[in-house]
């Protein structure tokens, strides 16, 4: 056996927009073994709900991520809304969905961006951005908030869209579609990219399931859970299939997230067609007594908020368990066996939020 | 309509680690595990997921009580388990990458058992 050492990764990287250590054992260039460090930025939003009313509460909870910022208050939202039974107007759930999908796009392209940087592929960076740019711009347009929406409330959401605008949308995104698709398919049939990215950090299936991967990250390793299949918001009213790939390797993660943009257009796409007249929102009184499991597809997968409420303003428990939280002990496994030089592109290839995953 | 059934089970701390493990016979993956304070108690959710039906195993116990680890049977559960020894105070026995209150790095002791008035403002502008 060679003689072991130990390389620190992190937490600052070059490849790492946030803080995350790993302790990577080496025998040569071989990692053999991998021990995960966070909690460099635990906030303890999840312990505001003391300080602050549950309705108020959903600007906190939007705040646990900067990219995924609207499913997040979505979430909670859909969570309080199911402990008081508030019936949320159809139109509503529509414009929530239509958010959402606004929020993978921009969060898919970030990452397409850092992931295409972190191979010093430039121009693949710049050009994702500058098409995610226009996403942020209709968010913005129609929200007010380019990161931080601040649009869902408990019982509906504040801003309407007018259909001349919604019409605007998506003629934008049909128009943004064949660069999308150039822009993929330039990063995706590069050689240089295959060799970097085919058969490394493989994830098998059933290593996936068990050890609790989520999104395009189990999706990837041909687990074809998605949470939009149960329904949420106006997901039920929507067709589409979940995006797997089966090779379970970085490429993999990276060609579900490349097609699930384009899944992202067509859900908008079919919002806008079936959108009904009708108010955004109903008046809520009263405060939560139970407790339930909210559940969501974010763009880094199944994110889960748990509320606990005793009829009071303030709720007794909100914990959030994100996406990136529950796909650290897939890293850890899919790094063990790596070469060194692997071990920044299959970080990236699980799109890790850090910020998201520490709240 | 929304697919989002979920039942809760309470179940007691030496059932724990044999219906863990019954549930990733059954096929289920973990979904999360999460602690929740009410007064001297609290209150540990284990939740699986099959096909989208929510199962939440639920302990109750005090904070000197020591938890056994299920990480023997879900590899991931150790990520739960640091939190809620850093967070609470709980001890977990047997965890498989264990941090020793290392996980997450925190001004005040179990920040999560302090209680916060609506009028403290001593973590404000700091």
């Amino acid at each position: 056996m060679s003689k072991q050492i130990t390389v620190p990764f992190g937490p600052q990287h070059p490849v790492l927009p946030e803080p995350i250590h790993l302790d990577l054992v080496l025998e040569d260039e071989r990692v053999v073994d991998v021990i995960p460090s966070i909690g460099y930025v635990h906030r303890g939003l999840e312990k505001l709900v003391e300080k602050r009313e549950y309705p108020e509460y959903i600007y906190v909870a939007e705040r646990i991520c900067g990219i995924c910022s609207y499913v997040h208050s979505n979430t909670y939202a859909e969570c309080i809304e199911h402990i008081m039974k508030i019936e949320v107007p159809e139109r509503a759930q529509y414009l929530r969905t239509i958010w959402s999908e606004y929020s993978r796009l921009h969060s898919h392209l970030l990452w397409l961006g850092l992931f295409a940087d972190g191979m010093g592929f430039e121009s693949v960076f710049m050009n994702a951005w500058k098409l995610r740019e226009h996403i942020l711009d209709d968010m913005e347009a129609t929200t007010g908030g380019r990161v931080i929406q601040g649009v869902c409330k408990v019982g509906g959401v504040r801003k309407d869209i007018t259909p001349e605008k919604l019409d605007e949308m998506v003629k934008g995104l049909k128009g943004m579609e064949p660069a999308l698709r150039d822009l993929t398919s330039v990063f995706f049939n590069d050689a240089s990219v295959s060799h970097r990215l085919k058969g490394v950090g493989i994830l098998q299936k059933g290593d996936a399931y068990t050890l609790g991967a989520v999104g395009p990250t189990a999706r990837g390793s041909g687990i074809g859970i998605d949470l939009r299949q149960t329904g949420y918001a106006a997901y039920g009213k929507i067709n589409f299939k979940p995006v797997v790939e089966q090779s379970g390797d970085c490429y993999a993660r990276c060609a579900v997230r490349a097609k699930e943009l384009f899944t992202s257009i067509d859900i908008i796409e079919q919002c806008v067609k079936k959108i009904p007249e009708g108010p955004i929102e109903v008046k809520v009184t009263g405060a939560p007594d139970g407790e339930y499991f909210a559940r969501a597809e974010q763009p880094r997968g199944e994110v889960v908020h748990y509320i606990k409420g005793n009829g009071k303003r303030n709720l007794v428990r909100h914990r959030v368990r994100t996406p990136t939280f529950t796909n650290i002990p897939p890293l850890v496994t899919l790094l063990k066996g790596c070469e060194l030089a692997d071990v920044p592109m299959i970080v990236l290839s699980i799109d890790p939020c850090v910020g998201c995953a520490e709240r | 309509m929304t697919l989002n059934q979920q039942t809760t089970i309470p179940i007691g701390i030496d059932e724990l680690v044999a219906r863990t493990a019954q549930q990733k016979k059954d096929g289920c993956r973990l979904v999360q595990i999460g602690c929740t304070q009410i007064g001297d108690d609290f209150e540990i959710n284990y939740v699986f997921d099959k096909d989208f039906v929510l199962t939440n195993l639920r302990i109750t116990v005090k904070q000197d009580t020591v938890v056994p680890s299920v990480s023997s049977v879900y590899f991931g559960a150790f990520v739960y388990e640091n939190e809620i020894h850093d967070l609470y105070g709980i001890a977990v026995a047997g965890i498989n990458i264990d941090f020793k209150g290392h996980f997450y790095r925190t001004t005040i002791k179990n920040p999560f058992t302090v209680t916060i008035t609506k009028e403290d403002t001593s973590c404000q502008n700091k």
